[in-house]
């Protein structure tokens, strides 16, 4: 083979599709930068160690032995088949057949046996994957939040996987009978070699290229696919389990704006009629109500969830047919993100309010006041989102800034202040039960 | 029974003295008539153990949990820094307490406000007594008892706590079984993030019901919690079983005090 038409093809969709992709995660990065800033890169090698576990390791897709099992199939098949694709660049790029072949030898056979393997496993889990979603039904996957795009966009990635593998095999089968075939025959493909048996020398390099090109076209597409998918996953569950909370899961942070003032109040030098320094930025918003009062960790949860749904399988609330779903809370924020960045980009790189906002227009406030702070949702997500965070920082916006809890919440929370207790028992008799020794 | 009576910070510091430990009860340990009973059998315990133990008496203060979780954190932050200045002014070293919504926000949430403290949960507390000799328990009354455990969310999954409860299970030699739903999985009694004061959103189910149907499937003889919330809301869960007469809700403490005489 030599250097022509189609290699100049090939380099161009090449580059068109990194650019396109380039863009597409420039704006993702972009939308999660909309959230303030926050520190997390303490403690790096236990940071590092915890990537590798949850997301190299999958540690947590695992608690769910079936699902964990078929996912590391696809996993593993995805990260190792796609060493091929090395070969796939530098063949196309430069005109070359299988430019790995001679110089690995049997080596090269093995690899490509393994991979053909891999293919196969890849299939099963698709398949069985998509038997749990359409035929199986899994409750999980028909909650609300998965109505129309969410459900095509999971049967679409497995469909989409399925073809690239069978690209993959049918490519090598048609080389089976090849006389001019570098390597092979494989120990998949060979069987399917049946299906051009009877084709020219000719017709079966024409069909070899046509899957090669389907494979390689295909995987550009679907790179390309992932900015606007829940696919996404598998590049942001690394950074997100990098800077995944590391406390205590009962350790919520303590707001810094609020200990200020509350040092302030209590600083018995401070003058309280004391006007603003001059300068001094409006004081921030307390809590969220858009997505711009979360932090970009908390958005790029967003855009790390898969949408599997485990936090709302979990969730007491949703279990008991309550409106709060974990998954929604995280879809909503992405949705929001989207929106806003899209805004933005209308509107030549400033935002213009669009007299909507998170809170009400995508996560109601029955949703936000039926959690219990469990944690459920926390322990349950395989690659540690935090749908907790955001829902208290919603709830402090409600509290903080619109003094919108139910009766029953600021009448608890009356008697905290008065007594110093969250009913109304006077402070003097807090040790009367000691007196019952 | 000890004749003994527990002091408060107030009168140990006119007396010069320094506890080892300083009780926290909390508001539901103070007010609720049910946690009292928790309450007083592990001020119990602790005097029979020989404890060197104090409360805090009229100075403590709501921890401010339910107000941090509502979304109040000025609220919070007011009670957190007023409790720190007290437990601060005593020199308080290490606290003891059975309610796990205080212990979580004790242990986590104070530090960052300048109250750091040895922080303990009654059930890890009563593990090392126990475990060290310095409590003993005589004549098993509670042998063979069947019993279940409901993990407190501020205990278990907030914390990581899920073998203190379980080995005083095992120390008290009950039938122990465990539910479906159990440990990192628990499922929450549906009172935590200020929900005990509330009435919950619309549903098809309360959630205490839901946990008390699952604890109810291992056919216990008693549910044992670890915390006062939780202790209430599967209370409510088997009466609304009508199974009150069968299956009793207590607290680890309670079960530690009634598995047999107790000597230091």
């Amino acid at each position: 083979m030599s250097f022509g038409i189609a290699n100049i093809i090939f380099l161009a969709a090449l580059v068109v599709a990194i650019a396109i992709f380039a863009k597409n995660v420039g704006k993702i990065r972009r939308n999660i930068m909309l959230g303030k800033d926050v520190n997390r890169t303490n403690n790096k090698s236990e940071r590092w160690k915890n990537m590798g576990l949850v997301a190299f390791g999958q540690s947590k897709m695992v608690k769910r032995p079936i699902a964990g099992f078929f996912h590391i199939l696809i996993y593993v098949g995805f990260v190792l088949i796609n060493i091929e694709v090395l070969e796939i660049l530098i063949d196309g790029i430069f005109g070359t057949h299988r430019i790995l072949a001679s110089p690995l030898g049997a080596v090269y056979t093995s690899a490509i046996n393994f991979f053909e393997v891999l293919a196969v496993l890849v299939i099963v889990a698709c398949v069985v994957f998509l038997w749990r979603r359409n035929v199986q039904r899994l409750p999980r996957f028909h909650k609300d939040e998965m109505k129309g795009w969410p459900t095509k966009d999971g049967n679409y990635i497995l469909v989409i996987e399925i073809v690239l593998m069978f690209a993959l095999l049918l490519m090598n089968a048609s080389e089976a009978n090849m006389e001019a075939a570098v390597a092979g025959p494989y120990i998949v493909s060979q069987y399917l070699a049946s299906f051009f048996s009877g084709m020219s020398q000719e017709g079966l390099h024409t069909a070899e290229r046509i899957f090669w090109w389907t494979h390689i076209i295909g995987i550009l597409a679907f790179l390309n696919y992932l900015p606007f998918s829940k696919h996404f996953h598998i590049i942001l569950a690394f950074p997100n389990t990098w800077y995944a909370n590391l406390n205590p899961k009962g350790k919520f942070a303590n707001n810094e704006t609020v200990t200020k003032e509350v040092k302030m109040m209590m600083d018995p030098n401070a003058d309280p009629y004391a006007a603003p320094a001059e300068g001094q930025a409006e004081p921030e918003r307390f809590g969220a109500k858009d997505v711009m009062d979360l932090d970009w960790i908390n958005i790029m949860n967003a855009y790390a969830c898969t949408e599997c749904g485990r936090c709302t399988a979990e969730c007491p609330a949703n279990q008991t047919g309550k409106k709060l779903s974990p998954r929604k809370i995280m879809m909503d924020v992405r949705d929001r993100a989207e929106i806003v960045g899209a805004n933005i980009d209308a509107n030549k790189g400033s935002f213009q309010d669009d007299g909507k906002s998170l809170l009400d227009d995508h996560i109601s406030r029955e949703e936000l006041w039926a959690c219990t702070t469990c944690n459920a949702c926390v322990e349950a997500c395989p690659v540690q989102i935090d749908p907790l965070d955001i829902i208290m920082k919603m709830r402090q916006y409600m509290v903080m800034e619109e003094s919108s809890a139910a009766q029953e919440l600021n009448l608890m929370m009356t008697n905290v202040e008065n007594n110093g207790a969250p009913w109304q028992f006077p402070q003097d008799d807090r040790a009367n039960w000691a007196s019952e020794l | 029974m000890s004749q003994q009576s527990i002091p408060s910070m107030a009168d140990l510091m006119a007396q010069g003295k320094q506890p080892d430990v300083l009780f926290w009860v909390g508001c539901a340990g103070s007010f609720d008539d049910r946690a009292k009973k928790i309450t007083k059998a592990f001020a119990r315990i602790l005097l029979q153990a020989g404890v060197n133990v104090a409360i805090l008496g009229k100075e403590e203060s709501c921890t401010g949990d339910p107000a941090k979780r509502a979304g109040n954190e000025f609220l919070f932050q007011m009670q957190a820094m007023t409790n720190i200045e007290v437990l601060n002014g005593y020199e308080i070293k290490k606290i003891v307490t059975t309610c796990p919504h205080c212990f979580n926000t004790l242990k986590n949430e104070y530090p960052a406000l300048g109250g750091n403290y040895e922080v303990m949960h009654h059930t890890q507390y009563l593990k090392d007594l126990l475990e060290s000799g310095k409590l003993k328990i005589e004549g098993g009354k509670l042998k063979g008892k069947r019993i279940t455990f409901h993990d407190p969310c501020y205990l278990g999954r907030a914390n990581g706590e899920y073998e203190a409860p379980r080995k005083l299970i095992e120390t008290i030699e009950a039938e122990f079984v465990e539910m479906r739903r159990c440990k990192s999985k628990g499922l929450c009694c549906g009172a935590g993030g200020a929900q005990m004061f509330k009435e919950p959103e619309k549903g098809n189910k309360d959630i205490n019901i839901e946990r008390t149907e699952e604890a109810l499937e291992t056919e216990p003889e008693i549910i044992a919690s670890a915390c006062p919330f939780c202790n209430t809301m599967m209370s409510d869960g088997v009466k609304n079983k009508e199974k009150e007469g069968s299956i009793k809700v207590l607290d680890l403490a309670e079960l530690v005090e009634m598995a047999g005489d107790l000597s230091s």
